[in-house]
C-alpha cells in the first residue's frame, strides 16, 4: 500500500505544484501510516522529490510523453497506482491535472474530490474539505470508493520540507494507440509571460480604467513584481484585454499569495473567483466600492494618481530589496 | 476496471447527433446558505440557471445546427424542478430535452447516468461545461469520455466537426493547444467556445415553442454515490480591511506585515 502521487514537470522541470502535491501525499501518508510514491512524467532529475517526503519515484521516461496527453497520462499513472496498490492518488490543479483526473478517477473506479487545500479530517472514512460554490462555501466530503483520488487547489496546502529517500526506479507502463487518439497538433504558449495559473502575485484592472490604452501602467506594475496581469469579466468582453485574463467565477480562478485589484468594483463573481488569493489590495477612487469590504489592504483614490506612484516606488524598493 | 474500447468504425457523420450536457446550478449573485445542520443547500430565495459554461456550450450546439445540420438534445440529471432550466435550453434552440429522474449527488454517479445515454443514443458529439459552477466538481464530461470510450477535450475554446474529425482548441495554463480528434467526442466547454455576445436570450417564439418540444423523463441507472458531503461551512468572515494614504505606507505593509513582496 502506497500514497501515489502525480508530479507534474515541465521541460524537465518539476513544477513547484509537483512540490506541493508530494508535500501533501506525505501529509496523507503519515496519517495512514504508508509511504509515498511520486510517478514523473519525463521529469529529469527525480532527486528533488525525496526533500518533500516522496519515498520513491517512479520515472517514465517516454518519448511519446514529450507533450501533455490526458488519456495517456490518466493512463500510466493508473497503472502506477494499481502496481503500487495505492489507496489515495493526489493530482495538482493545474488545467493538465484537471484534465486528466477524470480519466483516472475512472480508470481506478475511484471516488474523485478536486479543489483541495487541508489534509483529510479522518481517512477512515475517507474526509475531505475542498472548496463548492466558487470559494462561497466548503463541504467536508466523504469519499467511499476503495481508492480515491484527491485533487489539489492551487497555492492552498503550500510545499513542506521533509526529506525522504526518494529511490527512483524505472517504470514502463503499458500505452496502447488508443492512448493517443486526441492528437496534439501545435501548442502556443507564450513563454516569456507570467501565467495567472503559475504567478505569485496577479495585477488586475477592471472597467475604472476607461479603455485599453491605458494598460500600460498595469503592465508596468506586473512587470516589476514579476506578476501575471488579469482583468474583469467586461474589460474581457469588450476585447480590452485577451479572454485567457478574465477571472472570477466564470474566468478562471486566481489563488495567488498578492492579488491587486485597480478600478474594479467588486461583484460578487469576481470575489469569487479570486478569493482564495492570500492578501489582498483594492485601489478604487469609489469608498463604497464593494470590493473594499473583502480585500485587506485599499487605498481610495484615482488609479491615473495612484498607480504611477506605487509603481516607482516599487520600484524604488525592489532597488533596495533586490 | 475495464473501459470500452474506442470504437473506431467509420460513421457517417454528416448530420451530427449531438448531446449538451446541462447543469441546473444557483444564479451567480446567489448567496450560499444551507440547512438540515448543513448537510444541505438552502434553495430558499435562489434562482436557477443553465450552468454559464453549459451556456457556451449550447449556443455551439446551435452554430453546428445552423451551420452544417445536427439534432441538438439537452439533458439533465435531477429531480423535476430541474425542468424549467431544460424548457429554457429548448427556447435557446435545442430539439428535444432529457431529464433522468434521480437527485444528482455526486459527479461520478451523474456521468455513469449521462454515459448510459449516450451509449444508447448513439451521439457524436457530448457537450459539458468545464465545470459546474455549484459543486465544481470539473469531472462529469471527462468522466463519461472514459465510460463510453469516447475521445475528450476540456476547457474547450474553440471547436469545428468536418466529416467525423473535430478540431479543438483547447486552454491550457499560460496559452493554448490545437487538438484533433475522431468523433464520438466529449468537450468540457467554456467562454470562447462562443463569444459573451453569441449568447442567446430566448425570444416569445423560442418560448412558445419550447413548450411543445419533447421532454422525457427517464429513469435512472443503478449507480452508487461515490463521494457524499457530511457536512457543508462557510469560509470565516472577513477581517476588516486597513486604508492607507500613501503608496509609501502600502509598500511598507505589504512587505513587512503581508510579507508578500
Ligand atoms: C453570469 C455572470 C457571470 C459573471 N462572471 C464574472 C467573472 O467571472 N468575473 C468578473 O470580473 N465579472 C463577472 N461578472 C460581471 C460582474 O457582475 C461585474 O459586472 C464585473 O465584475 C464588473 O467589472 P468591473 O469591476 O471591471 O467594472 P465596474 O463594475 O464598472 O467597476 C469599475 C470600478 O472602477 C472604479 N473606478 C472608476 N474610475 C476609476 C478611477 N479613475 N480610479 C480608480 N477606480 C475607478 C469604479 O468606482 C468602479 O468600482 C459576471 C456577471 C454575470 C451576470
Ligand atoms: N446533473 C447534471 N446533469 C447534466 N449535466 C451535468 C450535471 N452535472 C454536471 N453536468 C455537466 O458536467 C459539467 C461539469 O460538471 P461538474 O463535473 O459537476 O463540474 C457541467 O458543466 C455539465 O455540462
Amino acid at each position: 500500500m502506497s500514497v501515489v502521487v502525480y508530479t507534474e514537470s515541465e521541460e524537465g522541470t518539476f513544477k513547484k505544484i509537483a512540490q506541493e502535491a508530494v508535500s501533501y501525499a506525505k501529509g496523507i501518508a503519515d496519517k495512514m501510516g504508508t509511504q509515498v510514491t511520486a510517478v514523473a512524467i519525463n521529469g529529469g532529475d527525480t532527486s528533488e522529490l525525496g526533500k518533500y517526503g516522496a519515498d520513491k519515484v517512479l520515472n517514465v521516461s517516454n518519448d511519446k510523453l514529450k507533450k501533455f496527453n490526458a488519456e495517456a497520462y490518466a493512463d500510466a499513472v493508473a497503472q502506477a497506482a494499481k502496481k503500487e496498490d495505492a489507496k489515495v492518488v493526489i493530482v495538482s490543479g493545474s488545467a493538465n491535472s484537471k484534465y486528466m483526473a477524470p480519466l483516472l478517477a475512472v480508470n481506478l473506479d475511484a471516488g474523485y474530490v478536486p479543489n483541495v487545500s487541508e489534509l483529510p479530517e479522518s481517512t477512515d472514512p475517507f474526509k475531505v474539505k475542498h472548496s463548492v460554490f466558487t470559494n462561497k462555501a466548503f463541504s467536508i466530503t466523504e469519499i467511499k470508493t476503495d481508492v480515491k483520488v484527491v485533487g489539489l487547489a492551487k497555492n492552498g496546502y503550500g510545499v513542506k520540507e521533509n526529506e525522504a529517500a526518494g529511490t527512483a526506479e524505472d517504470f514502463s507502463p503499458e500505452l496502447s494507440s488508443e492512448d493517443f487518439s486526441v492528437d496534439v497538433v501545435s501548442v502556443d504558449k507564450a513563454t516569456d509571460k507570467v501565467t495567472i495559473a503559475d504567478a505569485e502575485i496577479v495585477v488586475s484592472g477592471g472597467r475604472g480604467l476607461k479603455g485599453p490604452e491605458n494598460w500600460g501602467m498595469i503592465e508596468e506594475m506586473a512587470d516589476i513584481l514579476g506578476a501575471a496581469t488579469a482583468c474583469s469579466k467586461p474589460v474581457s468582453d469588450m476585447g480590452w484585454r485577451p479572454h485567457s485574463e478574465h477571472v472570477g467565477q466564470t474566468g478562471k480562478p486566481v489563488a495567488a499569495n498578492l492579488y491587486i485589484a485597480i478600478g474594479i468594483s467588486g461583484a460578487i463573481q469576481h470575489l469569487a473567483g479570486i478569493s482564495a488569493s492570500k492578501t489582498k489590495v483594492v485601489i478604487n477612487n469609489d469608498p463604497e466600492a464593494p470590493f473594499f469590504k473583502n480585500a485587506d489592504y485599499g487605498i481610495v483614490g484615482d488609479a491615473f494618481e495612484v498607480v504611477p506612484k506605487l509603481n516607482e516606488k516599487l520600484k524604488e524598493f525592489k532597488a533596495q530589496n533586490a | 476496471m475495464n473501459y470500452p474500447k474506442k470504437n473506431n468504425t467509420q460513421k457517417d457523420t454528416s448530420y451530427m447527433k449531438i448531446l449538451v450536457c446541462i447543469s441546473h446550478v444557483p444564479d451567480t449573485t446567489s448567496k450560499i446558505n444551507f440547512t438540515d445542520n448543513d448537510t444541505k443547500f438552502d434553495t430558499n430565495g435562489v434562482q436557477f440557471v443553465i450552468n454559464p459554461n453549459d451556456e457556451f456550450g449550447l449556443t455551439r450546439a446551435m452554430w453546428f445546427k445552423e451551420k452544417q445540420g445536427a439534432s441538438v438534445h439537452v439533458i439533465n440529471v435531477g429531480g423535476a424542478e430541474t425542468e424549467p432550466t431544460l424548457r429554457k435550453a429548448l427556447a435557446i434552440g435545442a430539439d428535444e430535452a432529457i431529464r433522468i429522474d434521480t437527485e444528482a449527488t455526486d459527479g461520478f454517479s451523474v456521468a455513469k447516468q449521462l454515459a448510459n445515454v449516450v451509449k444508447e443514443g448513439g451521439y457524436d458529439l457530448i457537450i459539458g461545461g468545464r465545470e459546474s459552477i455549484d459543486y465544481n466538481g470539473g469531472m462529469v464530461p471527462g468522466m463519461i469520455a472514459q465510460l463510453t470510450g469516447a475521445n475528450f477535450v476540456n476547457t474547450c475554446i474553440n471547436l469545428e466537426v468536418e466529416g467525423d474529425t473535430a478540431t479543438a482548441i483547447r486552454e491550457i495554463d499560460g496559452g493554448k493547444e490545437t487538438v484533433k480528434a475522431k468523433l464520438p467526442l466529449v468537450v468540457g466547454g467554456q467562454k470562447g467556445i462562443v463569444e459573451e455576445s453569441d449568447l442567446r436570450i430566448p425570444n416569445m417564439r423560442g418560448i412558445m415553442q419550447a413548450r411543445k418540444k419533447p421532454l422525457t423523463v427517464k429513469d435512472a441507472v443503478d449507480a452508487n454515490a461515490e463521494t457524499q458531503t457530511a457536512q457543508f461551512e462557510k469560509p470565516a468572515p472577513k477581517g476588516d480591511i486597513k486604508l492607507v494614504e500613501t503608496v509609501d505606507e502600502l509598500v511598507d505593509l505589504l512587505h513587512n506585515e503581508a510579507k508578500v513582496i
